[in-house]
């Protein structure tokens, strides 16, 4: 069985990959320094991740440290979702 | 009588050389640099024999770029921007549609521009911006120069799948700069943090009354708009005092909650346009910056920019949308209605433009130009060119101009125009795909695809990221079995619009 960890991995690489199918999310550490999210990705991610996590990023989340990577951002999620138990 | 945009900066060049004018990150200009950059490059162009050509420019934003444009102004030619996010087979339709000679490119977009189909002349920046002038040879150009003469192209989306170039005149944006600087109060203290491409008409609000004033612009980097703590950090170093954006970008600070953390300490106008302002994410602006002026601005490229204007200073209903107000002097706005005459009181009509804001039309494109920039139905007695919008507008119980809807299905997205049409024409293009439609989520800004066909969906995103510019990109893509149809044959886009919100609502 997936574990609730993997669940919202896969889910948020389901969320990347629509937007570009061509970027290896589970490997690439540099999605915001290397140019391949750009701001219409993020207004997207978060409003995704919102959709399907029931859950708010705020202002102060958003910052590079946390949209460079998939397991990053996957961290987030899982820390905000924790909090709200 | 002024008759030619660079007027101002000849005049502000003498009286404050010294001073700023366009900065980013890299580079920073000063009104003397940009004067004497302008006139290299007008020189350089001039010298190899292009006089009232277009002249593309493919260059990353910066303030090299807007001393290209003008540079090319000098010239007497006209500048096509198109910027290096731009994907190639874009630019290749805009060469062909404009039908160039000419590109002058940066060290970044040159490798490109030679990959491009074109047999003209590539020149570089540096050399153009290194070229030495000579006065009498622009002094001649200028001499001659009539104030209806082109002196930009900018590209806009088109149904049938071909972006249309909108070309401007000097006379009709001294008209906006003059109309727009008085309603926003511009100065020689105003600081301008500019948002939009300078591929579009947007950066106009920017360019222009920098030099007639003598003030400042920060070009924001496009990936500060990803992060808006930083975001305002950035307005607060620079002390940016006026705004011009699009409304997802003032939307993408409000909407998290960022003025808990910091507040701009600088801005005192704020103006905003090209699409709704949420009441909601507009309350948290003003209620975090109740001292600043909001102006909420409308007006397609083919007006030259914005035509109308609402200072928000009354309280506004809840479900209430921002008005577009009035237009600017030296403006009207006719709101026509379906047997081509001027719409009631409460009746609802199509907002025409009358004026000198009127562009010239679209460029090698008379058919489409004809088919929107047609004679004023009200006036039988001498010629009179009106462009008609296809907005729908009506005027509110105070006598303010209100934005209601489309005539067709062009959209507003993430502050880009967009016809839905371009994104299908061009899926509809590609060999593996028999249907495609696109909607438009409101409420979440999102453009969704619907396509049947045997291109798999990572297959169609990829290839349409070679297609189309970034931000006509759809947000979602899905794949179909059978298009539903309506009883006369065409894609039932309700259809497509309940399936969308039994799905993701």
């Amino acid at each position: 069985m997936e574990t609730f960890n993997e669940g919202v991995y896969s889910e948020l690489l389901e969320i990347l990959q629509n937007l570009h199918p061509d970027v290896d999310f589970t490997t690439n550490r540099e999605l915001v320094d290397a140019g391949i999210i750009d701001s219409f990705d993020i207004v997207t991610i978060i409003s995704d991740i919102a959709d399907i996590f029931d859950v708010t990023i705020s202002a102060d989340e958003i910052i590079p440290e946390n949209f460079n990577s998939a397991s990053a951002l996957a961290e987030l999620i899982k820390i905000k979702l924790e909090d709200e138990e | 009588m002024q008759n030619n945009v660079l007027d101002y900066l000849d005049t502000t060049v003498k009286r404050v050389p010294n001073k700023t004018a366009f900065v980013n990150d890299d580079v920073s200009y000063t009104f003397l640099q940009v004067y004497e950059r302008s006139r290299s490059i007008g020189t350089c162009l001039s010298q190899k024999g292009f006089y009232r050509k277009p002249v593309l420019v493919f260059m990353k934003k910066s303030p090299e770029t807007v001393t290209a444009f003008f540079g090319i102004i000098r010239s007497g030619c006209f500048y096509v921007p198109v910027d290096e996010e731009m994907p190639k087979m874009r630019i290749q339709l805009i060469l062909e549609t404009c039908k160039a000679e000419v590109i002058i490119c940066d060290n970044r977009t040159l490798p490109l521009a030679e990959t491009l189909c074109f047999d003209g002349e590539i020149i570089p920046y540096d050399t153009a911006s290194s070229w030495t002038e000579d006065s009498k040879c622009l002094d001649k150009i200028r001499s001659q120069v009539i104030d209806t003469d082109p002196i930009y192209i900018v590209f806009t989306s088109g149904s049938t799948g071909v972006p249309k170039g909108v070309c401007a005149c000097h006379r009709s944006v001294i008209d906006y700069v003059e109309q727009l600087s008085d309603v926003l109060g511009f100065s020689e203290d105003t600081v301008f943090g500019n948002q939009t491409p300078l591929y579009f008409d947007a950066c106009l609000k920017e360019l222009y009354p920098t030099l007639k004033f003598g003030a400042t612009t920060y070009l924001i980097p496009h990936k500060h708009f990803m992060f808006p703590i930083k975001l305002v950090e950035y307005l607060n170093e620079n002390k940016i005092n006026t705004i011009c954006w699009v409304v997802s970008a003032l939307t993408m600070i409000s909407s998290f909650q960022t003025f808990d953390k910091i507040k701009p300490e600088y801005l005192h106008t704020i103006a905003f346009g090209s699409e709704v302002f949420p009441l909601k994410q507009f309350k948290i602006w003003k209620k975090t910056l109740p001292d600043a002026a909001f102006f909420n601005l409308y007006g397609p490229t083919e007006g030259t920019g914005m035509c109308c204007y609402y200072p928000v200073t009354r309280e506004l209903e809840p479900t209430e949308p921002i008005p577009i107000g009035y237009p600017f002097k030296n403006t009207e706005i006719l709101l026509l209605n379906e047997e081509n005459k001027l719409a009631g009181e409460n009746e609802p009509g199509e907002i025409c433009i009358r004026g000198t804001s009127v562009t010239l039309g679209y460029y090698n494109n008379f058919d489409k130009t004809n088919a929107s920039f047609v004679q004023n139905p009200l006036n039988t007695s001498y010629p009179e060119i009106i462009y008609r919008t296809g907005d729908i507008g009506q005027k509110n119980s105070y006598g303010e101009l209100v934005f209601l809807s489309r005539k067709d299905y062009q959209i507003k997205h993430m502050g880009h125009r967009i016809e839905l049409g371009e994104i299908e024409a061009n899926v509809n293009g590609l060999e593996k795909v028999r249907f495609a439609c696109c909607i438009y989520d409101k409420d979440k800004n999102k453009i969704i695809l619907y396509y049947v066909g045997e291109i798999e969906t990572p297959k169609l995103t990829r290839t349409l990221r070679e297609m189309l510019p970034r931000y006509m990109l759809p947000n979602h893509i899905i794949r179909l079995e059978e298009m539903p149809f309506t009883a006369n044959g065409k894609i039932d886009r309700n259809a497509l619009k309940i399936k969308y919100k039994e799905i993701y609502e």
